[in-house]
């Protein structure tokens, strides 16, 4: 088999992964797309171990136990990234992180409706809490 | 002379490979393979595209599936249970989970994209037309030998997993131990709000990072105790 084919398809799902992170807007569709990016890599290093192994006698298989190691981090990865957005939720009220805006630099007079924004948000879910 | 000799055996080994291998002429495998990876991409572009928050998770599931048929083509096949079993089997299930408790829509959510999303599409094109270029100039005369005995099998896997990588095998129990423990720290609710006394979450006010917003609407703190109390044990703890 060719080496591009997986290599193509790798940088292509990375892509993809790229632009769900920086595009949406909903916490739990961005954790989506960085699974999508671990998958690319995880292609990437499936195919480069199959090619060495036969190519350079590349007896370590360490393509496929990184892939492992890979596949275990992202599963812990995606446990506490769901735990920190359940305990953003529980205590904001919204899990959009266009509004997690707390740490940013105050600029001009439309800082105002954001606070108001935030404190509408806020009550709604200490209503519900 | 054995320069010259040299580059004859290399110039027929490049003639040799450039006689079993074609462009024009794929095999099976590498057929099989782009029907699976155009399925995997469209699935990939529909799940960072749809609108439908439960719908994207479902179309996950499509590119994890393809993932893990790419790695059976690719003769890594305990690769592939793995990722049918972690990704399919538990990630999405967790995703899912999530989306419910986080109360998404299920119908059309107008607003699952922010408004950067053109400047993303930049990014992300560049970035794919960068990457592509580059791979398929690096790797444009390489190719994957598929013949013989597997390379990725159960046997083959585990053997190498535990001869050569144990120690970080050992380490990422300790890492899944310490992400097991993390993960309930942070999502469990604190209990008995009235146990605590109000001093130490009067006192944790200040350095407490997990209510950053606390000095914007103090309306917000008197109106109910309850809810700003737990937020500031977690920050206390």
């Amino acid at each position: 088999m060719h080496l591009a084919y997986p290599a193509v398809l790798a940088a292509l799902l990375f892509s993809t992964g790229l632009y769900g992170v920086l595009a949406r807007r909903n916490a739990i569709l961005v954790l989506m797309s960085v699974e999508l990016m671990l998958n690319a890599v995880n292609l990437n290093l499936v195919a480069f171990d199959v090619w060495l192994s036969r190519t350079a006698r590349e007896t370590l298989h360490s393509g496929q136990a990184l892939t492992l190691f890979t596949i275990a981090i992202a599963a812990a990865e995606i446990g506490i990234g769901l735990a920190i957005v359940l305990a953003v939720h529980r205590n904001r009220g919204t899990a959009d992180i266009d509004k997690l805006r707390d740490t940013a630099e105050p600029h001009g007079p439309d800082e105002a409706t954001g606070t108001d924004d935030e404190k509408t948000e806020d009550e709604k879910a200490e209503a519900t809490a | 002379m054995t320069l010259a000799a040299a580059t004859a055996t290399a110039a027929h080994v490049t003639t040799a490979a450039s006689d079993t291998h074609g462009f024009l002429s794929p095999t099976g495998v590498e057929i099989a393979f782009l029907l699976v990876g155009l399925v995997t991409f469209g699935a990939a572009l529909v799940t960072v595209t749809t609108r439908q928050l439960v719908h994207a998770a479902l179309w996950l599931v499509v590119t994890l599936g393809g993932l893990a048929v790419e790695y059976l083509l690719l003769t890594a096949e305990f690769i592939a249970w793995v990722q049918v079993l972690i990704y399919v089997g538990s990630v999405v299930v967790l995703l899912l989970f999530g989306l419910m408790l986080t109360r998404a829509p299920i119908g059309r959510s107008p607003d699952a994209d922010s408004g950067n999303r053109w400047a993303a599409l930049a990014v992300a094109l560049s970035s794919a037309a960068a990457l592509v270029w580059v791979v398929v100039d690096a790797f444009r005369t390489t190719w994957i030998d598929l013949e013989g005995a597997a390379v990725g099998s159960t046997a083959v896997t585990g053997a190498s997993l535990f001869q050569n990588w144990v120690l970080p095998f050992e380490a990422l129990s300790v890492l899944l131990l310490a992400a097991l423990v993390g993960a309930i720290v942070l999502s469990r609710k604190t209990k008995a709000e009235s146990s605590s006394p109000p001093v130490n979450s009067r006192a944790a006010t200040g350095s407490s990072p997990s209510v950053p917003d606390s000095r914007n609407h103090p309306i917000g703190r008197n109106g109910s105790v309850r809810g700003t109390e737990s937020t500031e044990q977690d920050g206390a703890r």
